[in-house]
């Protein structure tokens, strides 16, 4: 099968809207698919990752956890931009997951190079 | 070329399934084929035969139909998300104890992995939303 | 890349996250995008800024829609849909600012 980079660009809170959770249902086919996927978390979408997701207040299903899971399906290349975090108060210690925290600029240059860009 | 659309959102509400409409039709007018097209979030909504706009505008719901019939175009509904919104078709509707289809014509409920494969056999995926 | 906004800058801030994010290419401004490129407004000064490292287009059906054809700024090239499909044909890959 071809394999092409596939890469999920994450700019929206989670829980406020659902494209967080319902990206991350395409993250995992598209690990299943055997693709080479990345990650991109830039302005609210580096929400997603704080740690700490109770989500029993709003009776919704938290989906933290599935962070943690991409491991297990190879899923490493997890790029959160610093600057949107700077923005919003987080430090790597606030996150749920090992990710590489980069300038806006360099992540940028990492968009470039997919294949495939999905936005949600 | 080959190209793939994913629509994220439903008719009428925002811009997106007008905006993959045209631009799905200006592809097919320049001589390109269209590999699929994908219909994620509420974007499934694009896919119920129940709705009955105004005489005197666009019935986005029809002319995603026509067009797929005129051009025999593969209008993907993800299943999870048409199960969460309830849009279903007749196999939905047995497995999942429902006593109505509304799935439109043209359409067809199956994975995200159609979406995957949309990216990795086309040449180009083109994502409308909000 | 083809970078597509649809959003106008003072109601979302994708357009801002293109510009500082995206790494050179073209920008094309769709559905409320358009906004961003109407003369006078504060899009206008940040795309004008821009013009050094992306080509700017905006979709000509969206402009008329909105009333604001008649106030594009220069430097912006307006595109019809089939314009459009040119566009993400001749970039490699795209991506939509939503």
């Amino acid at each position: 099968m071809t394999i092409k980079k596939f890469m999920f660009v994450n700019r929206k809170a989670p829980y406020g809207t659902v494209y967080a959770l319902e990206s991350l249902e395409v993250v995992l086919i598209a690990a299943a698919f055997e693709q080479d996927v990345s990650l991109a978390f830039l302005d609210d979408g580096v929400y997603q990752l704080k740690k700490g997701h109770n989500t029993k207040g709003i009776e919704t299903k938290a989906f933290e956890k599935t962070y943690g899971a991409l491991e297990d399906y190879d899923i490493t290349k997890l790029y959160v931009d610093e600057e949107s975090m700077a923005a919003r108060g987080l430090t790597a210690d606030d996150l749920c997951v090992p990710v590489e925290i980069m300038s806006r600029a360099k992540l940028g240059k990492m968009i470039e190079d997919q294949d495939v860009v999905l936005s949600f | 070329m080959k190209f793939s659309i994913l629509i994220n959102e439903g008719p009428y509400t925002h811009q997106a399934s007008d905006s993959a409409y045209q631009f799905a039709k200006a592809v097919l007018a320049k001589g390109h084929e269209i590999f699929r097209i994908f219909f994620y979030h509420d974007g499934v909504n694009n896919a119920t035969r129940l709705t009955t706009p105004p005489q005197d505008d666009r019935n986005i719901v029809n002319r995603w139909s026509k067009l797929a019939e005129e051009n025999k175009l593969d209008m993907v509904v993800c299943v999870a998300a048409a199960q969460r919104r309830g849009i279903v078709d007749e196999g939905e509707a047995k497995r999942n104890g429902k006593d109505a289809t509304n799935l439109a014509p043209g359409f067809r409920i199956s994975g995200l992995g159609q979406l995957i494969e949309a990216g990795i056999q086309s040449d180009r995926l083109v994502t409308f939303g909000d | 890349m083809l970078n597509i906004v649809n959003k106008s800058p003072l109601d979302r801030g994708a357009l801002d996250s293109c510009l500082q994010a995206a790494d050179g290419g073209a920008i094309l401004l769709i559905e409320d995008g358009v906004y961003g490129a109407t003369k006078g407004s504060a899009g206008e000064a940040k795309l004008k800024a821009a013009a050094g490292k992306f080509k700017l287009y905006a979709l000509t059906a969206d402009a008329e829609a909105r009333g604001i054809a008649d106030r594009m700024m220069d430097g912006v090239t307006m595109v019809d849909y089939g314009g459009f499909v040119d566009l993400v044909a001749e970039y490699k890959t795209c991506q939509s600012w939503l």
